[in-house]
């Protein structure tokens, strides 16, 4: 436990000053974890089920899917209020902002239909027809692809952000629930939660890649069930949520090889690195709870409880 | 006899991938079903039910199959007393060997058997029958539908875990009554649970005026127990058990904590979005019947879209294979049984309000599939059709 204590405040010495911001879809709040002490140091009311979160690129909006709500809450970080609301289609569920910092493109589970918002002009530009159930969401670094994942179609949709159109439809294993671009865009990786899987795809030729599957000891494999992930510095590694088999997979972004299963808190869904990646944060919502992983020595080295049932996180820096 | 087409030819919205545009023809036949007369009206059973659940499946086929080229039809007949089934299901059989059917066991068997039958794949999403999974099974007949004795083994687990093994029983006069009180015996006495007290429901006064004064008599012969089973599927007597027994003990299985293969109560596992999509489409709560009917189209969708193929020897065959899996919203893949053609699935046990559990619990251990501990499991199965 010293050892511990003291490896702590190693990190937090080399760390930029941060915090991991948490949506508690059960709650309709948001729990503020400082990535220096490890606790949450706010609590901020949201519009209803709360899910997907993120920051703009200069951290001055926080955006919020309230998915019960039926909007896109914008939040000023600094000070927790609700700006406004951005027309979202019904029951937002995530979304991923484009890298002109403008267009926001979110998926609406209950429509098959992914919507795109003009951010400044808070007017919808378009809403393009997807397959049912539409969830995971990610965009190019070069902005010109943005995909979505639907969960029970099993497709990536790829969609031309110039036309707003999709160009590509790919099939993929049962439930897709989250995607994301990686090595400056030359592969766009999805995670299929039923089917167990992710799927490596090569984004010039939208074709399969890799596929990987996970096996958690003394948990039967239709339990193992990836949903988020995200990657360290360099994206040398990938961090995979395994949902309820309690375990976040470390996988190789090279050789495509799980390499470890590290225990955290029950039904692990989404995660978040601090500024430097060297702690993970991950969502439990079952549990209730943020697991901290040290990345260097993958360990889980504490628990955080935030509100009822945790489900997105997002990292924004406070200044060092 | 009613006869209509939904559907479905939704042109290719792109480009789609290299497989030639395709069409899947389903069948669905209703045989209608005398309700028995029951004490309460409070829940009428829908008239499309089933039927609605279908109809959700072909939608979500649908949006699937507008991104492949492939396209889907649902052709529905109706088949009202006094008319014949087997008549219908030929003429269904012969533009599609693909059908969904919601009648009774034995009509259901008459229909496996027709020549016609021959080579097509069937689906059963009415009848929980044992023996149709059993001795009755027949190689072109897949079921949706969880059989009884899968639910009367979820809520057997639930029993052990709870270690309320000290049991009575009442058991109405129809013959799924009967049926059901039947998988509850098989069911305690594969999890090592006593019957203590059996009783038959035989009142035939109108219970919503004197159930406070005649359950409370009825049920105080049984002494102490833990927990009373009611075998009620028809729903007549059973909910004015609850609540009037002599003993403070819960109420189980047809009424009270009940274990069911759908339910309006499961939210869990994205079925939030199966439950919403299909009550705006149908303006009501989703019923398991609905579901085995969902999951029957879902799965010919499923085995389409993965195969690109529309026969049904190579659809049946991927459907029974390894590769094939269905996102049920039931938190884990469902795959069919190859010795008797039932759907896996998990079993949730509800009441009214909330989702309590959901077989199979943990701690009850199987060699190859935990979802296997509900229902006729390889080794116990007669059926050889499958064979």
């Amino acid at each position: 436990m010293i050892r511990l204590t003291a490896m702590f405040s190693l990190l937090a010495s080399t760390a930029v000053a941060g915090e991991i911001w948490v949506t508690n879809e059960k709650d309709d709040t948001i729990s503020v974890i400082s990535t220096e002490t490890l606790e949450v140091i706010k609590t901020y009311d949201t519009g209803e089920r709360p899910r997907g979160i993120l920051f703009n690129s200069d951290y001055s909006r926080v955006y919020i899917c309230a998915s019960d709500s039926n909007a896109v809450q914008v939040m000023d970080p600094n000070s927790g209020e609700i700006l406004h609301e951005l027309p979202s289609g019904d029951d937002p569920e995530q979304f991923v902002l484009h890298p002109d910092d403008r267009h926001l493109y979110i998926a609406n589970e209950d429509d098959a239909i992914t919507t795109v918002v003009d951010v400044d002009t808070r007017k919808v530009v378009a809403q393009i027809d997807v397959g049912v159930e539409p969830e995971g969401m990610a965009v190019s670094p070069d902005g010109k692809i943005a995909i979505t994942t639907s969960e029970t179609t099993n497709m990536a949709h790829w969609i031309d952000t110039e036309t707003q159109e999709l160009f590509a439809n790919t099939l993929v294993d049962s439930r897709p629930r989250h995607a994301e671009f990686i090595k400056d865009g030359a592969e766009m990786w999805v995670s299929s939660e039923i089917g167990g899987t992710l799927t490596v795809f090569d984004t010039a030729t939208q074709t399969e890649k890799a596929k990987m599957s996970f096996e958690v000891q003394g948990v039967h494999p239709d339990r193992v069930q990836p949903v988020g992930f995200e990657f360290t510095a360099g994206d040398t590694h990938a961090f995979v949520a395994l949902g309820p088999s309690n375990h976040v997979a470390v996988v190789n972004a090279e050789t495509y090889e799980v390499e470890e299963y590290i225990l955290v808190g029950r039904r692990v869904w989404h995660m978040d690195f601090n500024a430097d990646r060297s702690l993970l944060f991950t969502t439990n919502g079952v549990s209730g709870d943020v697991t901290v992983i040290d990345v260097a020595s993958r360990k889980a080295i504490k628990s955080i409880k935030v509100g009822r049932f945790p489900w997105g996180a997002a990292y924004r820096p406070t200044g060092s | 006899m009613k006869h209509l087409v939904i559907g479905a030819l939704v042109g290719g919205l792109l480009s789609a991938p290299a497989s030639a545009e395709i069409t899947l023809n389903i069948g669905y036949l209703r045989v209608e079903q005398p309700a028995p007369p029951t004490l309460s009206n409070l829940d009428p059973i829908p008239e499309n039910n089933g039927l609605a659940g279908a109809q959700t499946g072909l939608a979500d086929n649908l949006t699937t199959g507008k991104f492949l080229g492939q396209k889907y039809e649902l052709t529905v007949t109706e088949v009202f007393e006094g008319e014949d089934p087997l008549a219908a299901a030929r003429d269904l059989l012969s533009a599609s060997p693909y059908l969904v059917i919601d009648a009774a066991f034995e009509d259901i068997v008459a229909i496996a058997d027709l020549a016609e039958a021959e080579g097509a794949v069937l689906f059963n999403t009415s009848a929980g029958d044992l023996a149709l999974r059993d001795t009755e099974c027949r190689g072109n007949l897949l079921h949706t539908l969880a059989s009884d004795a899968m639910r009367t083994d979820a809520l057997a687990q639930v029993l052990v875990k709870k270690r309320w093994d000290d049991l009575v029983m009442i058991t109405g006069t129809h013959a799924s009554d009967l049926s059901y009180a039947d998988a509850v015996r098989r069911s305690l006495a594969k999890f090592g649970l006593d019957l203590e007290g059996e009783k038959e429901w035989a009142f035939d006064a109108d219970m919503r005026r004197n159930a406070s004064q005649e359950v409370p008599l009825f049920t105080q012969d049984f002494g102490d127990y833990d927990a009373l089973i009611i075998a009620d599927e028809v729903h007549d007597f059973g909910r004015y058990v609850l609540y009037n027994t002599w003993q403070a003990r819960p109420v189980v299985g047809s009424e009270g904590l009940a274990a069911v293969g759908w339910s309006p109560v499961i939210e869990q596992w994205g079925a939030a979005q199966l439950q919403s999509r299909f009550e705006e489409e149908h303006a009501r709560h989703m019923t398991a019947q609905d579901y085995a009917a969902w999951a029957a189209v879902r799965t010919l969708g499923e085995a389409m879209t993965r195969t690109s193929a529309n026969d049904p020897e190579t659809l049946r065959s991927y459907i029974m294979s390894d590769q094939f899996e269905l996102a049920g919203f039931k938190g884990r893949p469902l795959t069919y049984r190859d010795w008797n053609g039932q759907l896996r699935q998990p079993i949730a046990i509800v009441h009214p309000r909330a989702l309590v559990a959901q077989a199979p619990l943990e701690g009850f251990l199987h060699q190859t599939n935990e979802l296997d501990s509900l229902g006729l499991d390889r080794p116990e199965s007669k059926c050889e059709a499958f064979q």
